[in-house]
């Protein structure tokens, strides 16, 4: 398979078959307005991780990996566990990824994802502390991007939410003394929700969902909208250097929660399954 | 332990009904040496902006041949606080000026300053939840004071949910305490969404009444950045006009 090259600052002539499409309801990817690219999960693809999966978005891949382990709590929670998300694009995932520390665009990444698994609730982190002021359960979430072709805020999420549901905790013992025994065998991680994030773009006018590189490049705004198991709203955030009127915004919050059962559930069926593809 | 952020007649924590604003106040003009500048007070927010440019880009190579790139930074002062921060530039900050910068931009006819960089400082005095919002308000007034040509003014205001009730402009206490924040900007004179994020808990239809009110609230804010802006460049306001003439 030859590699394709996909660029950032879009060509003229590209530029003008994009607006072509768009205007028949069509993307240069064949794709409808509103259609996903390719989803597929494979779950726990790093054995040293708590929790893991590969999520292959279109061309994106992800990898998520959770570690669950032992810590002091922060001052000002001391009978709450830690959640610690972090991404980073690597160099390897495109021409313009560069290595050194995360930019604004991989901080914004690891802010969204984090806020949609804080503010969902997925995680109870009353029940992630062991002795309160002393010792918690501390859950890193890190994100690694692969592979980037866009929807990098979607595909983390599916890959987050799947290393998470998937993943397990040390149990612990506390010492006479008040001491932690970290045993060596494990429980799950008790997953109360799953938050799946939506991403759609604005292209000359028309909205998109699940925008790909290419469409990123050209897009006036984009918006993210994250949606729990519930059907509740519990992340947003608008990116892109243009707007959104406000029947765009009510419109794509319907969306949003449309889509967001729909995709909840194959990765549901994936990790009721423990199979390999949805 | 939670605090009840309503009382039995639904009045917040400090005394303000579910869609009432904090007191708000903007002054034009406030930084000497800054092209343009404002200073906003957003209940106990207290936020310095400037504006520099439009001038040469440094970098060079961040040049754009046709417009102006648009360079924003958001940052709070170590004393803003109820611990103190630490001064050097948070993950948090990151995110916050990005927003504020994409808020910023499609107001800004950046068309009409072809290579050269138009910079925005917004400084954090003093933060009482709310601050992106606040700034982004000041921004705004800062970059109409430096004389640059925009679109529109651009007013951000937050709503959310507290105690399970819709309320306009979440505080510090409420934004910790509560179940959703909204903070949004609109461009109010054309009626579109240049900044929108959301954390929290809203069901659908709690969605669309937390924007709309968010909408409104911004629509306040408008109105007193306008007033801010007449009272500098005519010494005194004028009432807003509904329609043009």
């Amino acid at each position: 398979m030859s590699a394709v090259r996909k660029a950032v600052v879009v060509g003229t002539l590209r530029k003008s078959q994009m607006k072509e499409q768009l205007v028949k309801g069509k993307r240069l990817d064949g794709r409808d307005l509103l259609q996903q690219r390719n989803l597929s999960i494979e779950l726990g693809v790093i054995e040293k991780a708590s929790g893991s999966a590969r999520v292959r978005l279109g061309d994106t891949e992800i990898v998520a990996g959770a570690k669950v382990e032992t810590g002091r709590p922060f001052p000002d929670t001391p009978d709450q566990g830690l959640l610690i998300v972090t991404a980073e694009v690597l160099p390897i995932a495109s021409a313009y990824a560069e290595p050194g520390p995360p930019n604004e665009e991989a901080i914004e990444l690891a802010r969204v994802s984090d806020r949609g698994i804080r503010e969902s609730g997925m995680l109870d982190f009353s029940k992630l502390m062991i002795k309160k002021g002393e010792h918690v359960y501390s859950v890193f979430v890190d994100v690694a991007v692969l592979n980037d072709d866009g929807g990098l805020f979607d595909a983390a999420s599916y890959a987050i939410v799947s290393a998470l549901s998937t993943a397990t905790r040390p149990n612990t013992e506390l010492a006479e003394d008040g001491s932690l025994i970290v045993s060596d065998d494990t429980s799950d991680l008790d997953v109360k929700t799953l938050p799946i994030a939506t991403t759609f773009a604005k292209i000359h006018g028309k909205i998109v969902f699940d925008p790909n590189t290419e469409e990123q490049a050209m897009m006036e705004a984009r918006l993210t909208l994250v949606t729990d198991s519930e059907g509740k709203f519990v992340a947003g955030q608008k990116g892109g250097s243009g707007v959104f009127t406000y029947d765009e915004m009510k419109e794509l919050a319907r969306i949003s929660a449309e889509r967001g059962i729909e995709i909840r559930k194959a990765i549901r069926d994936t990790i009721d399954n423990g199979s390999q593809k949805t | 332990m939670k605090t009840a952020l309503l009382n039995a007649d639904k009045i917040r924590l400090d005394g303000r009904k579910l869609d009432e604003l904090r007191p708000v106040k903007i002054e034009v003009g406030v930084i000497k040496n800054a092209d343009g500048s404002a200073r906003i007070e957003f209940g106990k927010n207290k936020i310095m902006a400037a504006v520099y440019g439009p001038k040469e880009v440094h970098p060079k190579h961040l040049t754009k041949p046709d417009r102006a790139i648009v360079k924003c930074r958001y940052h709070m002062t170590p004393f803003s606080t109820d611990t103190r921060k630490n001064p050097s530039f948070s993950r948090r900050e990151i995110e916050i000026s990005k927003v504020i910068r994409q808020a910023l931009e499609p107001a800004i006819i950046l068309e009409d300053y072809p290579r050269s960089s138009i910079e925005v400082y917004m400084e954090v005095l003093q933060s009482d939840g709310g601050s992106r919002c606040a700034a982004l308000s000041a921004a705004s007034v800062a970059l109409a004071d430096a004389g640059i040509n925009m679109r529109d003014l651009v007013a951000g205001c937050a709503a959310g949910k507290i105690g399970g009730e819709i309320v306009l402009d979440i505080d510090d206490t409420e934004d910790k305490e509560g179940e959703a924040d909204m903070p949004t900007g609109i461009m109010p004179s054309l009626g579109l969404v240049t900044l929108f994020q959301l954390d929290g808990n809203l069901s659908a239809s709690e969605f669309q009444k937390t924007f709309d009110l968010a909408v409104n609230g911004c629509m306040k804010v408008y109105q007193i950045q306008r007033e801010a802006l007449m009272n500098k460049y005519f010494g005194q306001s004028e009432p807003m006009q509904e329609s043009n003439e």
